[in-house]
């Protein structure tokens, strides 16, 4: 039986959603709605839908979308990339022919098993999903996107059968980036309630200007209001992925490693040796980070300028 | 308006994931409990409307007896009254959990008129489904908006904003409708002693629904690998400066 796969418009997710998506399994087939070359990703059929519909994002039409390929290619499974949207759309399938669902996958079994992750990837799930068409979406990051020795695949265009949907995206507000964005900084200078204060940010700032560096902020930092939500990092703030994650007077409860545990090094800097933050960290300084960070910051600078 | 805030009860996990025995569940003896931070500012946006607009929070969690710590926690926010949907302790899957939140809101309507508004958060902290709103809100035959940061209601119509990259996506949602927020929408108000007080005595109205069998069914939870690492001490106090500039010369990080 073969499997079909949402692929979003320019989302590098979705190849790794197509990448888990093999190891069900059967011929695949890709919803899509630009024609993407999907043939070296082991895609063998791409159905293309056109209408009118969706010129602009709507879960609902989306979802009508993969029903109306559901009863054409008979797939045994449908899959996503567990990104907004795909979670979203998967949710609005599910909830339209009463299956379950199963969110942020990271391996799936040929028996219908799954693991999937929980706690914003702090914990994971072995679960089975009771039904004979299996809905999932697979975790961000957590698959590699890989390719395989495959023919170009077919293009099918379709018209898909879509109503007038009151959900959808009806305008688009651009707002100008601000200096370094969380998400893709190469180091991030990230402070917590060991810092103090707003003020206390000031030589955070000062170490992530010379590092080319964001800054970023734990959940009681945003709630003492000391930045803003913007800035925090973990499980429901940002994720982050840098070379260097400079982890300041924060415990490190695992809601805020599940957003910085893509770094490639962390340093933790804590006057308490036995943070839990150290079990989660490569490197790290003890002692008070009022007198650290500026010292660190000096070197640096002395560093930079032989 | 009348609003609905579903929120669910989760053990406030410290530095570690500890599993019971039985791999089941985590061990909470030690922890304490709370709601999502998404689920926090749901009831906060909630009561914010409702002050604005004039109306009533109800809060609704499925969970154990002890739960109703997580209702009275957010009638001291502000909610107005809760309804508590009583299980064993049993973890309730996706849809069962949504079907039981139906029949509670076709209940709660026909006994004291409509909600304009249901809301939820984006995901629950530990199952992390993604899909109780959404399915909530085709049971009822309704429109949803999910993952939002902004929202505000003019006109019999909610103007609900989602963060994308680069800007916002807006939507316009007749009400009735749902949604699901996200952490940062709003900042939270911290409870007052007196707030707290009164929560005490706002009414809680218990039903027990049954619970059916689980079509997403949990075999069992798995500590990931990783945790654990022993952390490099490269020093103590500012003598250690210039060993860390050492180390992001070697990562290449220096700049
Ligand atoms: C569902 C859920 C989701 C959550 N999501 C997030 C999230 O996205 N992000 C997040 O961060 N949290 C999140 N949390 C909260 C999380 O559980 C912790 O409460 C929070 O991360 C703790 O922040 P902290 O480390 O700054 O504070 P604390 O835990 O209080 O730690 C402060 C640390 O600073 C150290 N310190 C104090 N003074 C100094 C000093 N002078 N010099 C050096 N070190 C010092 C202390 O030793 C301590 O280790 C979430 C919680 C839940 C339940
Ligand atoms: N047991 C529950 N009781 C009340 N509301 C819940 C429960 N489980 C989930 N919800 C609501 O549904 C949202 C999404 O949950 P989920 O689909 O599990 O990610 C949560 O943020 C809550 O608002």
């Amino acid at each position: 039986m073969s499997v079909l796969v949402l692929v979003e418009p320019g989302e590098e997710l979705s190849l790794q959603a197509i990448s888990l998506a093999r190891d069900l399994g059967g011929p695949l087939h890709a919803l899509a709605f630009d024609a993407s070359e999907l043939g070296a990703y082991g895609v063998e059929t791409v159905h293309v839908a056109e209408h009118g519909q969706l010129s602009s994002y709507a879960p609902g039409a989306w979802a009508a979308c993969l029903e109306q390929l559901i009863d054409r290619v008979q797939p045994s499974a449908v899959v996503a990339a567990g990104t907004n949207r795909g979670n979203e759309v998967l949710a609005h399938l599910a909830a339209r022919r009463d299956l379950p669902f199963a969110a942020n996958c990271t391996a799936v079994g040929s028996d219908g098993t799954v693991t999937r992750v929980r706690w914003g990837g702090s914990l994971l799930e072995e679960a089975r999903i009771n039904s004979d068409l299996k809905v999932l979406s697979v975790a961000p990051h957590m698959v590699e996107a890989t390719t395989v020795n495959g023919a170009a695949a077919n293009v099918e265009r379709f018209e898909p059968e879509l109503g007038e949907e009151i959900v959808r995206v009806v305008e688009h507000a651009e707002t100008p980036s601000a200096g370094i964005s969380l998400a893709e900084a190469k180091v991030v200078v990230s402070g917590g309630r060991g810092v103090g204060s707003a003020d206390g940010f000031g030589m955070l700032e000062e170490l992530a200007g010379l590092l080319n560096a964001a800054v970023g902020c734990s959940r009681v930092v945003t709630m003492a209001g000391w930045r803003p939500h913007t800035d925090q990092v973990g499980q429901t703030g940002t994720k982050v992925a840098p070379d260097l994650y400079i982890a300041c007077g924060i415990s490190g409860a695992t809601q805020h490693i599940a957003g910085c545990k893509g770094a490639k090094k962390i340093l933790a800097i804590n006057s308490d040796s036995e943070a839990p933050i150290l079990a989660s960290a490569d490197y790290a300084v003890i002692g008070d980070l009022a007198e650290i960070v500026p010292a660190i910051t000096a070197e640096l600078r002395k560093a930079q300028a032989s | 308006m009348r609003i609905l805030v579903c929120v669910k009860r989760v053990p406030l996990t410290g530095g570690k994931m500890v599993l019971t025995a039985d791999e089941q569940a985590l061990e909470t003896r030690h922890l304490g409990f709370t709601i999502s931070p998404h689920e926090e500012c749901g009831v906060e946006e909630a009561v914010r409307l409702v002050e604005e607009h004039g109306g009533e929070v109800t809060v609704l969690t499925l969970g154990p007896a002890e739960a109703e710590e997580q209702i009275r926690d957010s009638l001291a926010n502000g909610g107005d009254r809760g309804v508590h949907l009583v299980t064993d302790g049993e973890e309730w899957d996706p849809q069962a959990t949504a079907a039981a939140i139906v029949e509670t809101v076709q209940a709660e309507e026909s006994a004291g008129g409509g909600f304009d508004l249901i809301v939820f958060g984006n995901e629950s902290a530990d199952s992390g489904n993604y899909q109780v709103g959404i399915r909530v809100a085709y049971a009822l035959g309704r429109p949803i908006a999910t993952g939002l940061k902004g929202l505000s209601v003019a006109d019999d119509r909610a103007r609900c904003e989602q963060e994308v990259p680069g800007g916002r996506d807006i939507y316009e949602l007749p009400l009735p409708a749902l949604v699901s927020v996200l952490e940062g929408i709003n900042l939270p108000r911290y409870p007052s002693v007196p707030a707290k007080l009164r929560a005490r005595s706002k009414p809680v109205e218990q039903r027990n629904p049954e619970r059916p069998a689980a079509r997403l069914e949990k075999l069992r939870l798995v500590v990931p690998p990783g945790q654990g690492k022993q952390a490099e001490i490269l020093g103590n106090g500012p003598d250690a400066a210039p060993a860390v500039v050492e180390m992001m010369r070697e990562i290449g990080v220096a700049g």
